[in-house]
């Protein structure tokens, strides 16, 4: 059940060069939401109509909470980084599908993030029980990597070199020669479409979360489409519905 | 107190409906609002077959609005009818099914697959700035708006609501043609033509270049619209373009709207729908008014 809540902001805090953290108090979402789901978060200032779809880095529903962890993009999330302990702001959600834990379970899970595509990798982490390798991917300064410590085994690609392997997440990979039996990714799209091809070179199957410019993050504008491989069930086309359909799909299933 | 509302012989619970293309046809919003409270569902544009639509990006945000170019993604006549007519069935509200094209014969097949099916108003998409091929071609001269709306008369059977374009010099001369052609209500205003230019990439927001703007900015240009019209043809109107709420509702009735769409602000109020009809109906009660169409048309 999706619900539009008005929720109050926990704390925030600045943990790199423009990458913000935030915990708000979401009661019936944090109820809700699943690992590789998303929100999104209204602006106060009426000339931003369109909500921010950012994806949720921790869930905890025994508290009510919900972490995100998003880059200050423009000034709608410039807005939010702004925000304080005590301040309100709505938010639409649980979005979306997630990531399938059930299907891999009992397999050896590689979770890859780069950029700001890192944050729901840490959820997903959290709840993935068995066998997990944690892959992220940086352009230099690093984020979340002592959350992901605790989570599981880790392995770090920075674009400077400053940390771990230099290169991308895909180098991190072949450097440490890790093997998986299942892929769960979210990242910029070059980095899906090499996971993507590593995926069908390997037989391992990978699922992928995208992204695209949204609008009302229900499935009803048909804003946020994907090509998919197959006619997709909503228009008979071949586009599927990030917002709705996804944002996590087989890599299989859409065209990049 | 009466909040109902006559379309060309269609009696409507209210005057809140929804905009074409901004809800689906009613299952996504359908989570946020009960369908039944509102007084027609208008449905995405269905054409006679499958359409793509445009490549992404397909939107972006404008000061106080947005740009869209969708395209017209749709499923086709065939699933729409075995699907979405079934489902909008389930709730006590009017169905109104929004037809798009790129010829008039494609028109006319859509128009006539929904003959008997049980559908309440048919409106027809003459005015959409985002796909090539009908559309707006239809939309921006007269004659042309007579011819189609003449052609698309002979095969329907329910009420036809011809939906007008802002993107021309006079709006009533449109309105004038398609009341000429028999047009039974008219609905505007569709959205209008815009662009934005993303400076750091050097390139267009979105892929088609251009989009159809909406959102509250556009309002004050709806209203002056609806109100022009109004005083140029006899038919009734279905106001629309930035309303929000029910003070902007307001502003339409009382420019001349018999009926009133929320578009835009589903997006970023999924309960906008209901909240304008529980608004209008606090508004009737403060100013004692009996029936709503007292309010129609009242500002001259």
């Amino acid at each position: 059940m999706k619900i539009k809540e008005c929720c109050t902001v926990i704390s925030q805090k600045c943990i790199a060069k423009g990458i913000y953290s935030m915990w708000i108090s979401a009661e019936v979402i944090a109820g809700e939401a699943k690992a590789g789901q998303f929100i999104s978060l209204f602006s106060a200032d009426g000339s931003r109509l369109l909500p921010r779809p950012i994806s949720l880095c921790e869930i905890d529903p025994e508290q009510g909470r919900l972490r995100i962890v998003y880059r200050v993009a423009g000034a709608g999330t410039e807005e939010f980084s702004h925000l304080k302990s005590g301040d309100r702001i709505d938010v639409l959600g649980p979005l979306g599908n997630g990531f399938p834990l059930e299907e891999v379970k009992g397999k050896k899970v590689m979770l890859m993030g780069g950029g700001i595509g890192v944050p729901p990798m840490l959820e997903t982490a959290k709840e993935l029980e068995g066998e997990k390798l944690i892959v992220c991917g940086y352009r230099d300064e690093l984020f979340l990597t002592e959350e992901f410590s605790e989570a599981g085994e880790l392995y770090l690609a920075t674009e400077d070199g400053s940390a771990g392997v230099k290169g991308n997440v895909m180098d991190a990979v072949r450097e440490y020669a890790l093997d998986a039996d299942a892929i769960f990714a979210c990242g910029p799209a070059p980095m899906l479409r090499a996971i993507k091809a590593y995926g069908l070179e390997k037989d391992i199957p990978c699922w992928i979360s995208m992204e695209e410019k949204m609008a009302c993050g229900v499935g009803a504008c048909l804003a946020c489409v994907c090509q998919s491989t197959e006619v997709d069930g909503h228009s008979h086309v071949h586009n599927k519905r990030i917002c709705k359909d996804g944002p996590v799909f087989r890599s299989t299933e859409i065209e990049l | 107190m009466k909040t109902s509302v006559n379309l060309a012989g269609v009696e409507l619970k209210n005057p809140v409906m929804t905009a074409s293309g901004t809800f689906g046809s009613g299952e996504e919003y359908s989570e946020f609002v009960d369908l039944k409270e509102l007084g027609a569902v208008v449905t995405k544009g269905v054409a006679n077959v499958p359409w793509p639509g445009n490549p992404t990006p397909r939107i972006a945000e404008v000061y106080g609005g947005m740009l869209n170019a969708i395209g017209l993604q749709n499923p086709g006549i065939d699933v729409f009818c075995k699907r979405d007519i079934p489902f909008l069935k389930q709730f006590d509200t009017k169905i109104i099914v929004n037809v798009c094209g790129k010829t008039t014969e494609d028109y006319c097949e859509v128009v006539e697959r929904l003959s008997d099916e049980p559908v309440d108003l048919l409106e027809i998409n003459i005015s959409c700035p985002n796909v090539k091929e009908g559309g707006i071609a239809f939309g921006q001269d007269p004659k042309a708006v007579e011819a189609i709306t003449k052609e698309v008369k002979k095969y329907a059977k329910q009420p036809v609501i011809m939906k007008l374009s802002p993107n021309v010099t006079d709006i009533t001369e449109m309105a004038r043609a398609a009341e000429s052609g028999g047009a039974d209500v008219l609905s505007l205003i569709n959205t209008l033509t815009g662009m934005k230019i993303n400076i750091e990439r050097q390139t267009f927001a979105i892929a088609n270049k251009t989009g159809g703007m909406s959102g509250p900015a556009v309002k004050p240009i709806a209203v002056r619209m609806v109100y022009q019209v109004a005083q140029a043809v006899k038919v009734p109107l279905i106001g629309m373009g930035g309303i929000t709420c029910a003070e902007d509702a307001l502003e339409f009735i009382l420019a001349g709207a018999t009926a009133v769409s929320i578009g835009t602000a589903n997006f970023f109020n999924p309960y906008a729908t209901v909240e304008t009809v529980r608004g209008i109906e606090d508004y009737m009660r403060r100013h004692q008014v009996e029936d709503i169409c007292e309010l129609i048309g009242a500002v001259r």
